[in-house]
């Protein structure tokens, strides 16, 4: 263990400290073993695996309708778009004809979902730094969302709306209504967020000049997401790769050049603005049509591989198959996003202190079942 | 740069490579393992291939072989590639980190490695990264067998 000598009187020495696994601000059943010196980090090392389900060995003995249920334990609170990239994955290996309609829903849907995610992180966010009311408005304005999932999909976090060939169901008749009421109403509390933290001294004390990220270590850690975009790093797969719907859309990518905490705090809350503007420009124009193309009842994928790219909440989500042409995939890889921005804490976090370990976790946005899979 | 283009500056690098488009969205590439580092390396640094992100690490059992898959893109000229190696040996495998390259391939060689048993020479912490140190086997093998834990249909 090494000693340093402050002066004749003082010495400090390392020592380690566990943070989790059921600590607050790891979000789960995260486990962070600390190397600190005082109060300065100088080691993160994530212990993973607690919740561990193998999923991706499940997937080598189910079949393609079923590991669409299994991506919704993934990142819970992105479900529907996990959903969405295995879906996405079998239609183009089967060649599919996706009706617009469905697109157009599964884009909505999407978007939503992002905004509801963000509003989770963005009330702990609050709380981990401090502040709890935000934690209250959060999940204020996520129930409406959570209300209008439960309407149409008929679930409120893992919803299982999309099977491959469509969605499971038609959207539900009061789901146009009640999404431009939420849109009308989210405006309204937006400027609120700003008002009650972005603003707030305190908070920005906290969180500025904290956890930065370069661009280069961004690309070299596989950063995605808000996390990436906060360092100046393009990487939104909504831009470069366009699905479903989003190729009919214009938006702005959220990006920012500090690479801090604070800027991937700003990321998310632009990101909020741009969701609620991609469903304003749907959501008027759903296309009629079918809501379901039927597809075999058993699904054998020719031999082959094949790769889909989506953007959740997180960052970019990877769906890698490889297929033997049977009714399971011979090999399924999930990129998940959290593990790549996890991979990358030990980086930004050393030299800082515990309080900032906190604000700088607090915007990865770590959600662990995704980490674990 | 195309992906015609893209086969012909990687393949004069070596001729032990093997390319082929066939059933795949990308230009894959089949590298020998001891050629890998080498290879990996010039596709980051070459200022025409610029491969600077590696967005997917995935081992697969290939039943006779262990392999390990390598997604690439460029940052700058959006173009990608797959890159692939594989080896024979299935008491003692090993391939080269590429984690010098990309520091994203520590945390995931290190999950190939808990699952697969693939052992990359020049990794700062190999070690299990889910499971429990003291786990016995590799279970996303093929030949894994697990009758307490695994539900066989």
């Amino acid at each position: 263990m090494e000693t340093v000598t402050l002066n004749s009187n003082f010495k400090s020495e390392e020592y380690f400290i566990n943070m989790g696994p059921q600590h607050p601000a790891t979000h789960g059943v995260l486990r962070l073993l600390l190397t600190i010196d005082g109060e300065i980090i100088k080691k993160v090392e994530p212990d993973l695996g607690y919740i561990h389900r193998s999923i991706e060995k499940m997937c080598e003995r189910d079949s393609y309708q079923q590991i669409v249920h299994l991506t919704d334990r993934m990142d819970y609170l992105s479900a529907n778009i996990n959903n969405e990239a295995v879906c996405l994955t079998v239609e183009n290996a089967l060649q599919l004809e996706i009706p617009e309609r469905v697109k157009v829903i599964r884009t909505i849907i999407g978007e939503l979902t992002r905004i509801s995610s963000h509003c989770l992180w963005w009330g702990v966010m609050g709380m981990d730094v401090g502040a709890l009311t935000t934690y209250f408005y959060g999940f204020r304005d996520r129930e409406l969302l959570n209300d209008i999932f439960e309407e149409t999909c008929g679930a409120r976090l893992t919803m299982n709306y999309n099977v491959p060939g469509g969605l499971m169901f038609d959207i539900h008749p009061n789901f146009v209504k009640r999404v431009k009421d939420f849109i009308t109403h989210f405006k309204t509390k937006l400027p609120e967020y700003d008002r009650l933290l972005t603003d707030n001294i305190i908070f920005q004390k906290r969180t500025k000049g904290v956890g930065i990220l370069s661009k280069e270590d961004a690309i070299s850690y596989g950063a995605s997401g808000p996390v990436g975009r906060a360092s100046g790093y393009s990487c939104d797969v909504r831009k470069h790769h366009p699905y479903s719907a989003l190729d009919k859309v214009t938006f702005n990518e959220a990006l920012r050049t500090e690479g801090d905490t604070y800027a991937r705090y700003l990321v998310r809350i632009k990101e909020m603005w741009e969701s609620l503007s991609i469903v304003e420009q749907l959501i008027d124009n759903i296309p009629e049509g079918e809501y379901r193309v039927a597809t075999k009842a058993v699904i054998k994928l020719p031999k082959g591989e094949y790769f889909q790219k989506v953007e959740t909440a997180r960052g970019e989500l990877g769906v890698y198959i490889i297929s033997t042409g049977l009714k399971s995939p011979y090999r399924l890889k999930f990129r998940s996003p959290g593990f790549s921005n996890l991979s990358l804490l030990n980086h930004i976090a050393v030299g800082g202190k515990i309080g900032d370990l906190v604000a700088t976790m607090a915007t990865l946005d770590l959600v662990i079942p995704d980490i674990d899979r | 740069m195309t992906n015609q283009s893209l086969q012909e500056l990687i393949g004069s690098w070596s001729p032990n490579l093997v390319f082929t488009e066939e059933g795949s969205q990308y230009l894959n590439v089949t590298v020998p393992v001891e050629e890998l580092h080498d290879i990996m390396f010039k596709l980051k640094h070459n200022d025409q291939t610029s491969f600077d992100y590696l967005f997917c690490l995935t081992g697969v059992d290939w039943g006779e072989e262990l392999g390990v898959v390598y997604h690439l893109e460029s940052t700058d000229f959006r173009h990608s590639l797959v890159v692939k190696t594989q080896t024979a040996e299935r008491e003692n495998p090993v391939i080269a980190s590429v984690y010098d390259i990309w520091a994203t391939a520590e945390f995931h060689e290190r999950e190939v490695f808990d699952f697969f048993g693939i052992e990359f020479t020049n990794h700062p912490n190999l070690k299990r990264i889910f499971l429990t140190d003291d786990w016995d086997g590799f279970p996303l093998r093929k030949d894994y067998e697990d009758n307490i834990n695994m539900i066989i249909k």
